[in-house]
């Protein structure tokens, strides 16, 4: 299987889905990759089951502010780099490329990078969606270590980090970001093959570009917010999908604490001034309240789309007066055992909550 | 007095103000060449206002001239963009967005060299003045005029952008150039687009002008002269000649902001409907509020400050289901509404037929829509109020009734009463909202940089912001007793611990009519 072009922007799209509000937009990361297929052609995208035990899998992603990349716009140069030093530091060449984050951003550059160096990129990430720290993927949650961990930068400067796990991996590169100038390409969660089929999240990718696809047919019959639900029904994944609430954002309120977007979105129901849905998020949304009463929460998909073109729209970009839908969906089970909801569950954003699965809310509601 | 005109790209509109009288208007049709459709226009205000030529203070201009031009690919130049970016930023090339008639038309001469900023100011590289001397050699053998040049996070800090210029400025001395942060604001893309937008439009910007001030001559008219802005703030003509894309967009700012000055409120909604479109804009202290996503001009991406509007297409001449009254638009005549709507005795069933129907509107001949069946009337009135009703409602940016400014020739469309409002204002002169809009239009500064909290506490941070966008806005022309500070923004940059917060600032003053 391939991404040509045309499909890079369904991935794109899929990816701002899947992205919950962060992750950073697509746009630019897919403007990189189209041009990257230009010189070199789409690369094969090979599903988890084709991948050999022994194969060496690297992660290339960008980590850091997204208003960064706005104006240092990273390319394959630099995750050639951060890839290139964690082979160095491992003695084992790279037989494909991994993406850790589907949503957002990061799931058009491992792309990018594997199209130029020829290698294939696996149908697969480590959450199905995005969140905003290293630690918060599957691969940590089923003991990987995210170290050693590169880090590299367009002067051709690349960091080793070898920390004692995942979190302490996190603690010390966001403290690096700020000195390489807010953003850095990355590389980390060195694995072989064996270890990324039992603890990768295996076909979202495609996934991504489905939902896409999905999104786009349905604008052309008028309907992309129930095309959407529609097809997230039909995945193994993201079956349990709704349209928790339709209304008009009547309220952004957002500020930066520890280097995070943390704020709250209200929506205003329809013709029911009474009815309001409060979404709460750091980066990505994480959970949702209507009237005061939770109704979805991470590491369920928590997404806020424009009513009327189903276009996912990112939390910067919320606005008073958009008319808005609200989907929820539920996740793969792999992102809903204990062991992952200590990492990325209501109480690790500091909730003081148990984690409810959205289709159990939703028969209570 | 102040004169006041907008060309469009159908009638030409013109103005004359004494302090905040309104002493004659008039529309006129635009000509091919602008000039004469010009004089015709300022000819028929002065007469009418027993006024001559050396009554004038200042003459201002909108025009939406250089948008179409570059929407239509005419008049277009060849040009080079220089990126300073090196060893960062390469991922994409200048231009690379661009649509693939546009890239023939501006041609693909782009450069990327060494230099650039972090976003704390540090440089990425030193600018390699050798290199630019390269370039420069380089261009002037290819015989290009005009140049764009970008450099990563220019808006922090623009020294090597300016110096470049001067380096290619040596090497030829008729060169013009356009550096990206005297334009746009942060996200380097869209930026450089935008400079490179306005680097094509340099040769039709000394055109345009060229034939305003020909005008003016034939005219006798020695004011000094000002174009408008996007933002609802003068440059004059000079400023101009450098960056027409500055003019982009300045023709629905131009209307809010006249509607603003006809009523008297500052802060309301405005709902201008023309023969084809209803624009809806919001008006907070008597500016525009602007567009927070990025706009796409002609198949291009900037980030270019826009106008916040919402169009929905409602206007005059919108074609109206004649079975059942059931749709609105946004099919339109156009500018065929005197000969294809029904009250003109033409065969179409058009929303001015409906206004004039339920007898709110007095337009042709009133006994030509007598026989339309009532029900197919009010359905179609319940339509259009409708659309006007979400297009007000999409646009407010807190909850609760706004007040709500009606102008041009299509707001006869609308009842006494809409939803979500508590006010309708209908000022007299509605029709040529947008001179007066350049009549009044003030004199600006702006300012947008990253700040870190942590170095710079938020106060002072704030408090710098604003001392340079007053400076920003004296060196404009804006008399500094009189500048007001109209807005503050405060984006934290995500992902980022240090507190590092993007600060704009813009401060609007008088314009002070000694300079020039």
């Amino acid at each position: 299987m391939r991404f040509n072009t045309n499909e890079l922007e369904k991935v794109a799209e899929g990816a701002a889905f899947l992205g919950t509000g962060g992750g950073g937009d697509p746009y630019l990361g897919r403007l990189v990759a189209q041009s990257t297929y230009r010189r070199y052609g789409a690369p094969e995208i090979i599903d988890v089951d084709a991948l050999a035990d022994d194969a060496n899998v690297y992660i290339a992603a960008m980590m850091g502010a997204p208003t960064v990349m706005l104006e240092k716009i990273l390319g394959v140069p630099e995750l050639d780099l951060a890839v290139a030093a964690l082979e160095k530091y491992t003695g084992k060449k790279a037989d494909a490329i991994l993406p850790a984050e589907v949503g957002g951003c990061n799931s058009m550059l491992p792309l990018a990078l594997a199209s130029a160096r020829g290698l294939p990129v696996i149908n697969a990430d480590g959450m199905g969606r995005a969140f905003p720290e290293l630690q918060m993927v599957t691969f940590n949650v089923l003991g990987v270590n995210a170290s050693p961990m590169s880090m590299a930068n367009e002067h051709g400067e690349s960091i080793i980090i070898n920390a004692r796990n995942s979190q302490e991996t996190e603690n010390k590169a966001r403290k690096l970001i700020i000195d390489m100038g807010g953003s850095s390409a990355i590389s980390c969660y060195p694995m072989d093959g064996a270890t990324v089929k039992r603890t990768a999240i295996p076909g979202t990718l495609s996934l991504a570009h489905d939902i896409g696809d999905a999104l786009a047919a349905g604008r052309k019959s008028g309907g992309a917010v129930n095309a959407l639900i529609h097809y997230l029904r039909s995945t193994v994944y993201y079956q349990h999908a709704y349209k928790l609430f339709e209304g008009k954002i009547a309220g952004v309120e957002s500020k930066v604490s520890e280097g995070f977007t943390r704020g709250e979105c209200e929506i205003r129901a329809f013709g029911e001034q009474s009815r309001s849905m409060i979404i709460e998020y750091q980066n990505e949304n994480l959970v949702a309240r209507v009237n005061g009463k939770l109704v979805a929460m991470v590491p369920d998909l928590i997404c806020i789309v424009d009513a009327d073109t189903g276009a996912p729209i990112t939390t910067e970009r919320l606005k008073y007066g958009q008319r808005v839908a609200v989907i929820v969906a539920s996740v793969p089970p792999i992102m809903r055992s204990d062991a992952a909801l200590a990492v990325f569950g209501p109480r690790a954003f500091g909730y003081d909550v148990d984690y409810v699965p959205v289709e159990v809310l939703a028969v209570n509601d | 007095m102040r004169l006041g005109i907008d060309v469009g790209g159908t009638n030409t509109d013109a103005v004359l103000i004494n302090g905040n009288n309104i002493i004659a208007s008039t529309k006129e049709a635009t000509s091919g060449d602008i000039a004469s459709g010009v004089i015709n226009a300022i000819s028929t205000v002065i007469s009418q206002a027993g006024a001559s030529a050396g009554d004038l203070e200042a003459v201002m201009i909108g025009t939406t001239q250089f948008t179409n031009a570059f929407v239509e690919r005419r008049c277009l130049d060849e040009i080079a963009v220089v990126r300073i970016c090196l060893p960062a930023s390469q991922a994409l090339q200048p231009l690379e967005d661009w649509p693939e008639d546009l890239k023939e038309k501006v041609g693909l001469h782009t450069y990327l060299t060494a230099g650039g900023y972090e976003y704390d100011g540090r440089e990425i590289a030193p600018l390699d003045e050798g290199d630019i001397a390269l370039i420069a050699a380089d261009l002037k053998r290819k015989g290009i005029k005009a140049v764009a040049i970008s450099s990563v996070f220019a808006p922090i800090c623009s020294d090597m952008e300016e110096r470049a210029a001067m380096i290619i400025r040596k090497e030829i001395p008729d060169v013009s150039i356009t550096l990206s942060s005297h334009i746009g604001t942060l996200g380097l893309l869209e930026r450089e687009n935008a400079a490179a937008m306005n680097a094509c439009l340099l040769t039709h910007a000394n055109k345009v002008v060229g034939s305003f001030r020909d005008a003016l001559r034939e005219l006798n008219i020695t004011a000094p002269f000002f174009m408008t802005q996007n933002d609802g703030t003068l440059m004059n003509a000079d400023t101009v000649l450098n960056f027409p894309i500055l003019t982009f967009s300045s023709g629905p700012t131009n209307s809010m902001r006249g509607a603003a000055w006809l009523s008297g409120v500052d802060d309301a909604l405005v709902v201008d409907i023309g023969g084809t479109t209803c624009d809806v804009g919001a008006l907070v202290k008597g500016f525009p509020r602007e567009s927070a996503i990025s706009v796409d001009i002609g198949g291009v991406r900037t980030n270019f400050r826009m106008p916040d509007i919402i169009s929905v297409g409602l206007g005059g001449g919108s074609l109206v289901d004649p079975q059942h009254g059931e749709t609105v638009g946004p099919q339109s005549v156009g500018y065929k509404l005197t000969e294809q709507a029904l009250v003109f005795g033409g065969n179409t069933l058009t929303a001015t037929d409906i206004a004039v129907a339920i007898g709110q509107a007095e337009v042709g001949d009133t006994k030509l829509v007598s026989k339309l069946d009532q029900t197919l009337v009010s359905r179609a009135m319940g339509r259009i109020t409708e659309m006007a009703e979400e297009a007000i409602d999409r646009m407010k940016t807190v909850e609760g009734n706004a007040s709500v400014i009606l102008v041009g020739g299509g707001s006869i469309l609308i009842g006494n009463a809409l939803q979500g409002t508590d006010k309708l204002l209908r000022p007299e002169h509605f029709a040529v909202a947008n001179a007066i809009g350049a009549a009044i239009a003030q004199v600006g500064g702006e300012v947008d940089r990253v700040y870190g909290y942590a170095d710079t506490p938020r106060h002072e941070a704030l408090a710098d912001a604003q001392n340079l966008a007053i400076e920003e806005a004296v060196s404009a022309g804006a008399l500094r007793e009189t500048i007001t500070i109209v807005n503050v923004e405060e984006m934290p940059l995500a992902y980022l611990p240090n507190g590092a917060v993007r600060i704009r600032v813009k401060a609007v003053g008088d314009l002070n009519a000694n300079i020039n």
